[in-house]
Parts: structure tokens; C-alpha cells; sequence
């Protein structure tokens, strides 16, 4: 098996706080990875870290074999390492096919294009219209963002990051806040994605992650407690005790 | 219709070339007819409205505030009278060119300084900087003239061929087209992907990011071609005025800027254009009720402006021309509705 993401002995300190703690993950290709764990456990600051929103103070990233550690942000997208975000951060103003029609010009390089106007590259066009019509958008495409509803500015939020064809996806808590009757169109199109990308996947909802994830680290206090399929996660007494409590988990 | 090419269509909705920005362009070429004996003030308007256009590329699009703009003004002014001055080159559209690319210069030199830090980090620079080249003009009056200016330009006809008249018929028509030619330009550039990735970076620089937009290799080059639309401006000051004074780097001309976009908005490229009319027009009517108090009534109005609301004040002032235009046009044409405020 390759391994499409990879951290070694990640270390991140705010002032005296240790947030992650030599932190050494894995996640192989074609993953369905989930990585969980008590509020204030440092996941997004992993998400962060691996995304280049934030330096390690040390230790690497590899994506694909590559070291990563010392790109910007928009240097690791376009090596295929794209994310959403635990609260929404789209374009306020933007609509859903503004929003989308710029992931996709960025990623074929269009995007420092001055001259040519919007929509007059067929390529992207269809692209466009492709993820409009998979995250059930064409209908809103010309309102912008922020009058939309909120599951729809999920499955934007989750568009916008598919749009830049990762071949590592990171999903920081896709169904987050959303109202129950609009959550089954996220976890359709969570569960629709292509087995090429790898995804990792960080969820409170502890159904999405059984259902989901082939694979769970569980991380407490900025380290990893424990890691395996997700039978093997859910028995482990360590992290009934710390991460789940009493409550019992329904594999 | 499928669903790409509907798409293509949809995302070409606002490049559209609207009836209303038809309308207001002739009516704008109208003005130069009809009031041959206003060429100076309206000059000005005009050489204003590209200034402004220039703040609003930034500002509107990008979400960069700056309070010294006039910076690049005064490069634009100093660079195209000293060319005049000591015959460099003669011809004023070529000169026009090397003012503004020098004033280029100086805006790519400074950009690095601008895109660090946040809004208030970036007033702070961006005043510094026009008070800082404000300072070496006066310091260095061997070159500049000092406090005096540059005076005794003489400029040669346009395209060695239109001279430049007294009553400034020649400036003025000179000045729209400099204006429409660089208005076109814009346009151009905003409708672009490059222009729709400055506003995801004003809308959201974090996700612009995550998405592999470069943000700060945006924002340098939409500083660096603001500077060059606003040397222009001061260029086109200097060559249809024929002085170039340490004025054109004063503060209250950036402040100015601010003003005229409060009044027109941003963000849509027509606010420029007309809050520079109506700030003038607003100018000359207080100055003429009363020469000394000119400036209250000014501020009364941008109160109002700011308490009331631009979005409502546009929809009732353009309430009739919109009723037209829609009759005309028949659908849902707007002459100038703001994206966003300030």
C-alpha cells in the first residue's frame, strides 16, 4: 500500500501549550480515514498544519513522498491536498457558480488570466456545470452565497474543495450544524466520492464516522491515543474510558 | 440548452455591456457639446473619475484600503511635467504612458510594504508613503521646483497633430478618452478570472487561499496597475493644466478619493465615475451658497450618505432613469446598483 498523507513527529506549541504532541500519522491511498477525538484535542490544528495555515515547530509533512512542510497553502492544493472547513468559509458575495467557476480556473491554471472573460473556456464550463448539478446547485448557481440556506452552503463548501481535484481530501466536520433534513444530501455526497481520492475525515458524529472510515486514529491532548480499523477503535478500553465516556458505541 | 453552455452564458451575465453604461457613456461624450463653456471644471471631473477608478480597482475589488494614493498622483504629475519640461518626450501620449509607468514602478516597489498586515496597518503605510514623497519633492526643489512646482511646461500638440487649446476643448476630449480607454481596460480585467479571484480574496483571503489562488501575487499586481491608472490621472493633471505643484501629493487628495467613493460605491467601476460627478457638482454648489462653509455642507452629506444607506439613496435617485431604461430595455436593466458597500 502507498501512503498518500504523512506526518512525522508533527510538534506545534502555542506559548506553553503543546497542541500536538510528536505526532505520527499514516493514511494510505484510497483511505477512508477518520480521525476523532474530545473537544479541544488539537484536530484542527492538525487539519492546519497539514493545509500550511499554520507552521509545525517541527517534524514534516509528506504528500505522496514529498515534503510539503515548507509550501504556502495554495502551493499544496495544487499538488492535490484540498479541505473544507469545520465552519464554512466561502465567498459572501460570490455565487455558488462564481465560487465553483473559480476553484476550477485556479486549478487549469487559468486563474491569473486578465484578459479573457468568465465562462468563455468551455473546459471549465463543463466542469462547472458537472459539480452544480452533482451538489444539487444548479437551481441557486446565480444567488449568492450568503442569502443561500444553510446545507447548501455546506454542499458548496464541500463542491469548492472537490473542485480543485484533490487526490487527498480533508473533510473538518462535513455535517456540521446542519439542519437533520438537509444531512442526507452531504453524507450522499460524502459517500460518493471516488475511491482514487483519499479522504480524512474529522467528525464529532459518531455514526458518520462508523459508517464512514475503514480507518480511525484517535487523538487526545494534541497525540495519538490509538489507531485502527474501527471495530477494533470502538472495543478499546482506553478510549471508551477518555474519548467516549461510558457511552457505548454502536459498531 | 445544456447545462455547460448555460453555465458559460450565466457567468458571462455581468460582462454583458449593460443599456444603461451605453446611455451613460453618450451621455458623458453629450457633455462635451453641449456645455463648450464648462471644459475645465469638466476636465476635471473626468481626470477625478479615473483617479477614482483607480482607488476603486483596489478598494472594490481587491479590499485594499489606502489613504495615500495620491502618491502615485503626484509620481504620475512630477514624471509628465518633468518630461514636458525638459523636452524628454514630447509627444503627451507617449509621455502620458512613461508617467503612468513610472508611477507603476512605484506602486509594484511599494505593494510588498501594502499587502503585509491588516486595514488599519495598510492606512497607516499607505499615508506614510505620500507623506514620505511629498517631503522628498520639497526637499529636492532643484528637480521639482520645490513649493513652487514646475512651471513654464509648454505642451506639444497630441500626436504632434491637436494642440492643446485655451479653452480646453482639446483636454477635455483627450482626458475621455484616456478616461474610456483605460475604463475598457478595466472592465476587461475585472470580468476575468483574475478580476473574480480579487474579490474572493476580499470576500475571504483564507479560502481564496485553499482553493490555490496566490493571494499576496494578486494583490501586488492589482496595486501595481491601480498606481498605474492613478499616475495617469496625475499625469493627465499636469499636461492639461500645464503646472504640477506639491499639492498633487497632498493628503486631502486621498482623503478626497475616499469621499467621492463613499458617494458612488465600489466595486462596480461605475461608482468612480460618478462620485466624482457628483462630489464636484456638490463642491461648486456649496461654494457658491457659501465660499467659506463649503466643506460642512460636504461632511453634512456624507453623513447622510453613511446613515441612510448608498443602496436606498441610489435606489431613489435612479428610480425614474431606471423606470426608463427598463421600458426601453425591457428587462431587468439597472443603471448602477453598488455590489457592496465600502
Amino acid at each position: 500500500m502507498t501512503i498518500a498523507l504523512e506526518t512525522l513527529n508533527l510538534e506545534k506549541t502555542f506559548g506553553g501549550l503543546r497542541v500536538t504532541r510528536d505526532l505520527s500519522l499514516k493514511i494510505e491511498q484510497g483511505a477512508r480515514h477518520a480521525l476523532i477525538g474530545p473537544n479541544g484535542a488539537g484536530k484542527t490544528t492538525v487539519i492546519n498544519q497539514l493545509t500550511g495555515v499554520l507552521k509545525p515547530n517541527s517534524g514534516r509533512i509528506l504528500l505522496e513522498g514529498q515534503d510539503i512542510t515548507d509550501l504556502p497553502v495554495h502551493k499544496r492544493v495544487l499538488r492535490g491536498l484540498s479541505r473544507t472547513f469545520q465552519i464554512n468559509q466561502l465567498y459572501p458575495d460570490l455565487t455558488p457558480l462564481e465560487t465553483i467557476g473559480l476553484a476550477v480556473s485556479e486549478r487549469l491554471g487559468h486563474g491569473g488570466d486578465w484578459w479573457r472573460r468568465m465562462g468563455t473556456r468551455n473546459d471549465v464550463n463543463d466542469e462547472i456545470a458537472d459539480l452544480l448539478t452533482r451538489f444539487h446547485l444548479l437551481d441557486v448557481m446565480n444567488e449568492q452565497t450568503v442569502t443561500l440556506p444553510y446545507g447548501k452552503q455546506r454542499l458548496l463548501e464541500i463542491a469548492v474543495a472537490i473542485a480543485a481535484k484533490p487526490r487527498v481530501l480533508l473533510l473538518d466536520e462535513p455535517a456540521a450544524g446542519v439542519p437533520e433534513s438537509e444531512r442526507h444530501d452531504i453524507l450522499a455526497v460524502v459517500g460518493a466520492l471516488p475511491r482514487d481520492v483519499t479522504v480524512l475525515l474529522i467528525e464529532h458524529d459518531m455514526d458518520l464516522v462508523f459508517s464512514f472510515a475503514d480507518r480511525i486514529s484517535v487523538l487526545v491532548s494534541g497525540a495519538l491515543l490509538t489507531e485502527g480499523p474501527p471495530d477494533q477503535v470502538a472495543r478499546d478500553p482506553q478510549v471508551k474510558a477518555v474519548y467516549l465516556g461510558e457511552e457505548a458505541v454502536n459498531v | 440548452m445544456n447545462a455547460a453552455s448555460d453555465v458559460g452564458n450565466h457567468a458571462q451575465r455581468q460582462a454583458r455591456w449593460h443599456y444603461g453604461e451605453v446611455a451613460f457613456w453618450l451621455i458623458v461624450l453629450a457633455c462635451g457639446f453641449l456645455f463648450p463653456t464648462r471644459y475645465l471644471i469638466m476636465t476635471d471631473i473626468l481626470r477625478l473619475a479615473l483617479f477614482a477608478m483607480s482607488l476603486d480597482l483596489i478598494l472594490g475589488y481587491a479590499g485594499i484600503v489606502s489613504l495615500g494614493h495620491a502618491a502615485f498622483f503626484g509620481v504620475g504629475a512630477y514624471a509628465a511635467g518633468l518630461l514636458a519640461l525638459h523636452g524628454i518626450i514630447n509627444e503627451p501620449v507617449l509621455a502620458l504612458l512613461a508617467a503612468g509607468l513610472a508611477a507603476m514602478v512605484l506602486g509594484f516597489a511599494t505593494s510588498f510594504l501594502v499587502i503585509r498586515g491588516v486595514d488599519l496597518t495598510r492606512l497607516m503605510v499607505t499615508l506614510g508613503i505620500a507623506l514620505l514623497l511629498e517631503a522628498l519633492a520639497e526637499r529636492f526643489s532643484n528637480i521639482t521646483g520645490g513649493t513652487d512646482g514646475l512651471q513654464g511646461i509648454e505642451m506639444q500638440p497630441i500626436f504632434g497633430q491637436i494642440p492643446f487649446d485655451m479653452f480646453g476643448k482639446a483636454g477635455f476630449f483627450y482626458s475621455l478618452a484616456v478616461l474610456f480607454l483605460l475604463f475598457l481596460l478595466a472592465r476587461r480585467v475585472v470580468h476575468s478570472p483574475f478580476g473574480l479571484s480579487l474579490r474572493a480574496i476580499k470576500n475571504n483571503p483564507l479560502r481564496a487561499a485553499a482553493i490555490g489562488i496566490p493571494v499576496n501575487r494578486r494583490l501586488i499586481a492589482i496595486y501595481t496597475l491601480a498606481a498605474f491608472y492613478a499616475g495617469i490621472a496625475g499625469a493627465l493633471f499636469t499636461q492639461t493644466t500645464a503646472i504640477a505643484s506639491l499639492d498633487v501629493f497632498a493628503f486631502e487628495r486621498s482623503a478626497d478619493l475616499m469621499l467621492v467613493l463613499v458617494i458612488g460605491g465600489t466595486g462596480y467601476l461605475y461608482g468612480g465615475l460618478i462620485g466624482a460627478v457628483v462630489f464636484r457638482m456638490l463642491q461648486e454648489l456649496f461654494s457658491t451658497i457659501t465660499p467659506q462653509y463649503w466643506q460642512f455642507w460636504i461632511g453634512l452629506v456624507l453623513v447622510v450618505i453613511v446613515l441612510v444607506g448608498r443602496q436606498r439613496l441610489h435606489r431613489w435617485v435612479l428610480y425614474v432613469p431606471n423606470l426608463i431604461i427598463k421600458q426601453v430595455a425591457g428587462r431587468k436593466a439597472v443603471v448602477a446598483v453598488p455590489e457592496s458597500d465600502v
